[in-house]
């Protein structure tokens, strides 16, 4: 080899470092140290989590923290004060009145695991619970649509309240599609996007129309 | 003649083979078996309109081969691209005449996609549909109070899926004793019928919005022309499944079919939405005189 006569190994680079294995200079409880952290620590991890992926959906974007660490805390919490915000409608009898608790919660759980079978029956590479994850957490905008509702509600019933709340439900709606499609439509093969898109549509109108013809007594 | 048996040896080692004798002006006629591996393909061609059902069917046996209880299995009920579920949305809607549905669009290919999808389409259209039609034509009463409505969801879903999929399942196995006394050319796979019945109900979706309008005469001619409409798809997807059998159960099935079609339009019309009132008598206000005056609603 001509050319390697001319390199020459510097007599002072240091060479430093620790060949042996320390053995007991690390305490064990290091690796599994958020089992003596105080529990302030763990919750308010939890939450922040969950704070962050609600940050997430109010100013959507094409990223992946939603869902790589997804969670069902979110979507438990906007279910359970979604359906509790329902309650209270006008009945004359009790066949005719707004959706009941369990129905509340049973069309959104079971219409959002019959949309996650969907999109991976058509072929998608997302994983069930992400897909509930982003699911879940994009009912938050009509949450707060129905927290506005009721709002709304507490001034008048005329017809400029119906207004008004038609086009926040409208809007929150939008919102809440547009969203959870930024997250979802890139896991599926592109010449089926709409096939997938279809049934969040037809999930978030169901939710909207609950809100949306909510009357109080 | 030595080279008789020769070839005779080649030909039955290899049936197929095309032998062509230089010495002998006669060749040995290969059409036979040509025509053993494209059995009746003319005729098939004209009811299928398409060149490639071979190949389809060919396809067709490879691909559902994963056991049932794999998620595999069910994928390949979802094998449909975009466009082709709009295809089978249009050919629902636009029957050509002659043309059967199941052979044009579906060839072997059945999807759950549309089926199920449509269906909770409908089930929530005539629910809103509904109750907006409801709203409207009693707005403006003072006795009147907005209700959601919300248990006739259930009630939709319940009939409408019912109707989905029970009746497929009771005309497949009609279909299937029947063959097995009268052998049919055409016979179809359940989930075959189950994809007719499920895109045969989309021209309901679009009839259950206008069924918002308040005129009795507009409701009922939305549901004869879509009745027309989807009837015809079905007729002619079965009408050739039937018709080598004895001439009066071709008949009664088409009309079983055609009624159980007309009884779910009609039942979801009546329970669902209210008919519009025409001048009906509003309670009778009694006034100072003593003399009632009976107000009429418009």
């Amino acid at each position: 080899f001509p050319g390697l006569a001319d390199v020459s190994i510097s007599q002072d680079i240091p060479v430093e470092g620790e060949i042996t294995v320390p053995v007991g200079s690390h305490s064990p409880d290091e690796d599994y140290s958020t089992l003596d952290e105080p529990v302030k620590d763990t919750i308010m991890r939890d939450l922040k989590a969950v704070g962050k992926k609600f940050v997430h959906v109010m100013y959507p974007k094409k990223s992946s923290a939603l869902l790589r660490d997804w969670d069902l805390w979110g979507p438990l919490v906007l279910c359970v004060s979604l359906a509790l915000m329902l309650q209270g409608g006008s009945a004359d009898s009790k066949d005719d009145g707004g959706p009941q608790f369990a129905e509340v919660f049973v069309i959104i759980w079971f219409g959002a695991v019959v949309i996650t079978l969907n999109s991976k029956l058509l072929g998608g590479t997302i994983s069930f619970f992400q897909s509930l994850c982003v699911l879940g957490y994009c009912v938050m905008p009509l949450t707060v649509a129905m927290l506005v509702c009721r709002l709304v509600l507490l001034a008048g019933t005329g017809t400029v309240s119906f207004i008004v709340r038609l086009v926040v439900v409208g809007a929150m709606f939008a919102w809440s599609t547009l969203a959870s499609t930024a997250f979802l439509a890139d896991s599926q093969p592109p010449n089926r996007k709409a096939l997938v898109v279809y049934p969040i549509f037809l999930f978030y109108f169901v939710i909207s129309w609950m809100i949306l013809t909510f009357t109080p007594q | 003649f030595s080279e008789f048996d020769d070839a005779a040896n080649l030909l039955a080692a290899n049936p197929d083979a095309t032998t062509i004798s230089i010495d002998e002006p006669v060749e040995i006629p290969k059409s036979q078996h040509s025509h053993l591996q494209e059995p009746g393909r003319e005729e098939d061609d004209e009811l299928l309109g398409t060149d490639d059902s071979d190949k389809t069917e060919l396809l067709a046996g490879q691909k559902k081969s994963a056991p049932f209880w794999t998620f595999e299995y069910y994928q390949t009920f979802f094998d449909v691209d975009t466009y082709q579920v709009l295809d089978r949305i249009k050919g629902s809607v636009f029957p050509v005449p002659g043309k059967n549905f199941v052979r044009l669009y579906i060839r072997s290919n059945p999807d759950l996609y549309g089926p199920f999808w449509i269906c909770a389409t409908l089930v929530f259209t005539i629910a809103v549909s509904g109750n907006l039609s409801n709203f409207f034509i009693h707005l403006g009463k003072p006795t009147y109070h907005y209700v959601p409505e919300f248990r006739k969801v259930s009630i939709a879903a319940t009939t409408i899926y019912a109707y989905a999929w029970l009746v497929p399942l009771a005309l497949w196995g009609f279909l299937m004793w029947r063959n097995s006394k009268v052998m049919n050319i055409v016979s179809y796979s359940f989930l075959e019928i189950v994809c007719v019945y499920g895109y045969s109900l989309f021209i309901y979706i679009p009839t259950a919005v206008l069924w918002i309008i308040p005129q009795q005469v507009v409701r009922w001619v939305l549901v004869v022309f879509s009745l027309c409409l989807s009837g015809s798809v079905l007729v002619m997807t079965f009408w050739p499944a039937v018709r080598d059998d004895n001439r009066r159960i071709a008949v009664a099935t088409v009309a079983t079919i055609l009624l159980l079609h007309a009884l779910l339009a009609v039942g979801c019309l009546a329970y669902f939405f209210d008919a519009p009132e025409l001048d009906i008598p509003a309670p009778i206000i009694p006034t100072q005189n003593g003399t009632t005056v009976i107000t009429k609603s418009h």
